[in-house]
């Protein structure tokens, strides 16, 4: 027993102070900006006293207009774009594993997840020529295409998670029961989807609301995105209510990601391949 | 193959290949109209398979499927009157029993109200209607295989296929459910083939058995014919434990043969279609053979030991000329049990025994 001990992890010398060394390197630059958000200063280093003058200044200030077009181009383009990433994502996810097997099943698969992959810069230099060279102008419509593109692997892989955790035997005995392919589809396997699918529009939906480099590429002039909104006020120096915009920011993505983990949860809890138990 | 009206299905010569494995070669059956019959093999033999076949779950590489009178060896899953009963149960998870069960009837273009009364019937005959609100994680095992049976019954499908539906649950229950399933089959008058490897469930329950091994049919009879009358050594062998002794045959004629036991005793007795002149097997049950006082039976040998089995004894007696005969005694306190070494003779009822087909 004694020896077991030792040989855990956690008794090795260092490993706590490393772990707290990596965890403040992780989250130090977070707290400090959430916390001085609620600073009354109009310095971003000299604390003052706590207020919400920064929100105030962030829904009602001088640049309100400017966040709020932004933040409405980053909403409206995160929901389209996962909704179609998703509904490919799930056809994909079907062709893949439920057509049986075929020619290119893993050329596929690699075709699918390949730009979790790549580069983003390169991504994002290969989708602006791609746009130019098919004499597309840049806009509101380049970005959605974007990112509709590369928001597929992020919903594919939970949805392709969930749908490998379902035996095919349900879709069989709905077929064994008159229903016809579709009806199997629509009535059996759709539902036994539906928290992979979920999981993977929020996943899908946060990357795209995060999403700089890509869409600083492709979007052209007069167009911004809360991220790139966020950047371009930073070149003018960086002014408090960027760090209250910067926290609402997170607090959204946090909820997002959290949401899609008890999504994908829930899902497990009701798992459909439970085989019959014994009594 | 006789072609009446009373054939419920009627299967010629399929074979099935999955790439390079025969999974079946050229099964040829003839399932009557009510009836009880069971598939009964090894595991892999191609029992699943052949179910799969009829449900349409798999292509066939050859043969016809014959369902009263139709070729429905085309058509797809859902387009077969045929329900399966799936080893694994595979109750839809997110729907409760009652809209397990209404399924089939929905699909089949029922309005709700009929469905439902329907639902409430066949829940009645599985005994399961104070469970038509449950969601399956609800359920115990045994439960749940009958809201399999229920599901795959509430159609009314000409014949229904059960694929080992007993494996998951205990000893108990197993039997329990093996009188009930007979009730069943009786009161709805359904077609049933049944899948299993367990020959006590396959002998207690159908009105006839078909022997599978590799693929192929063995033998096709009644629990009775294909426990007294096996065909081969294979059948014999797997249904219930018997000896095979070495013989050599000397007359053949008119389903009797002529054989010379070891030690000399020259015998005649039932043979099977097939049997040839020369060396042969004779098959003995070990409830036909009885121990006698030396000299008086028809071979002899030693004691090698005995197993007890609570109601009966087995005695392995070792055959001077080699080999080894299993002796099955009631455990009864008037028996004299030979003891462990002592020499002595053997003796069946020729009739009971037969002479086999390799
Ligand atoms: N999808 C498949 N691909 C390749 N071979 C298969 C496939 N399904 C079954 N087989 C093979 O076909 C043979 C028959 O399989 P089958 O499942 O019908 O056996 P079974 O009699 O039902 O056995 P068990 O009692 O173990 O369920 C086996 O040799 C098996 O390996
Ligand atoms: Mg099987």
């Amino acid at each position: 027993m004694m020896s077991e001990k030792n040989l855990d992890l956690r008794y090795f010398t260092g490993f706590l102070p490393l772990t707290l060394l990596c965890l403040f390197l992780l989250y130090a630059p977070l707290i400090v900006v959430m916390v001085y958000s609620f600073n009354d200063s109009n310095s971003i280093t000299r604390w003052d006293t706590v207020s919400l003058r920064w929100y105030y200044d962030v829904f009602y200030g001088l640049e309100a207009p400017k966040f709020k077009a932004a933040a409405i181009n980053s909403i409206s383009i995160a929901i389209m774009a996962a909704t179609s990433a998703t509904i490919i994502a799930t056809l994909a996810a079907t062709a893949m594993l439920r057509a049986g097997r075929f020619k290119g099943k893993s050329f596929s698969f690699a075709l699918i997840n390949l730009p979790l992959m790549v580069p983003e810069i390169v991504t994002a230099v290969a989708t602006l020529i791609f746009f130019s060279a098919i004499g597309f102008t840049t806009g509101y419509l380049t970005i959605l295409i974007a990112h509709i593109v590369f928001c597929i692997p992020f919903a594919y892989l939970p949805i392709a998670a969930r749908m490998e955790g379902i035996e095919g035997v349900y879709e069989q005995v709905a077929q064994d029961l008159y229903a016809t392919r579709l009806q199997a589809f629509r009535l059996i396997l759709m539902p036994l989807m539906a928290p992979g699918i979920l999981s993977g529009f929020l996943l899908a939906f946060i990357i795209s609301l995060d999403d700089f480099i890509i869409t600083n590429f492709v979007k052209g002039a007069g167009i911004e995105t809360l991220p790139t909104a966020i950047f371009g006020a930073v070149k003018q120096g960086i002014k408090p209510n960027i760090m209250a915009i910067s926290t609402l920011l997170l607090v959204v993505s946090v909820g997002f990601v959290a949401l899609s983990y008890f999504v994908g949860q829930m899902g497990e809890k009701a798992n459909p391949t439970t085989k019959p138990k014994g009594d | 193959m006789s072609r009446d009206n009373n054939i419920a299905v009627d299967i010629q010569n399929v074979t099935k290949m999955y790439g390079d494995v025969t999974a079946l070669k050229g099964v040829s059956l003839d399932i009557r109209d009510n009836e009880f019959f069971t598939l009964l093999g090894p595991s892999g033999c191609g029992k699943t398979t052949l179910l799969r076949v009829i449900a349409g779950f798999e292509e066939i590489s050859n043969g016809a499927i014959i369902l009263y009178g139709q070729n429905i060896a085309n058509l797809m899953p859902n387009e077969r009157p045929v329900n399966t009963v799936f080893q694994q149960y595979a109750l839809f998870p997110h729907m409760n029993v009652t809209e397990n069960v209404m399924f089939g009837l929905l699909r089949l273009g029922q309005d709700r109200a009929n469905a439902k009364t329907r639902v409430g019937e066949v829940l009645e005959l599985v005994q399961l209607s104070d469970f038509a609100d449950r969601m399956p994680s609800q359920l115990s095992g045994g439960q749940q295989q009958r809201v399999a049976l229920a599901r795959a019954l509430a159609p009314s499908p000409k014949v229904l296929l059960l694929d080992e539906p007993l494996s998951a649950l205990d000893l108990k229950l197993r039997q329990a459910v093996r009188l009930e399933l007979q009730q069943i089959q009786n009161q709805t008058g359904i077609t049933f083939i049944f899948v299993t490897h367990d020959q006590e469930e396959a002998l207690t329950m159908s009105d006839r058995i078909a022997v599978i091994e590799s693929g192929q049919v063995q033998q096709v009879g009644s629990a009775r014919e294909i426990y007294e009358a096996p065909k081969n050594k294979f059948v014999a062998d797997f249904i219930g434990k018997t000896n095979l002794l070495d013989v050599s045959v000397t007359d053949l004629a008119r389903g009797k043969g002529s054989c010379i036991l070891p030690g000399g005793v020259q015998i005649t007795c039932p043979a099977a279609e097939g049997a040839h002149a020369g060396s042969g097997h004779l098959s003995v049950r070990p409830e036909r053979i009885t121990i006698t006082a030396l000299g008086k039976g028809l071979v002899q040998g030693t004691v090698a030991r005995h197993i007890y089995l609570g109601t009966d004894l087995h005695v392995e007696v070792n055959l001077v000329e080699g080999g080894h005969v299993t002796v099955r005694m009631q455990n009864s306190t008037q028996i004299q049990i030979p003891k462990v070494g002592q020499l002595v003779c053997l003796d069946f009822e020729p009739n009971f025994a037969r002479l086999l087909v390799d």
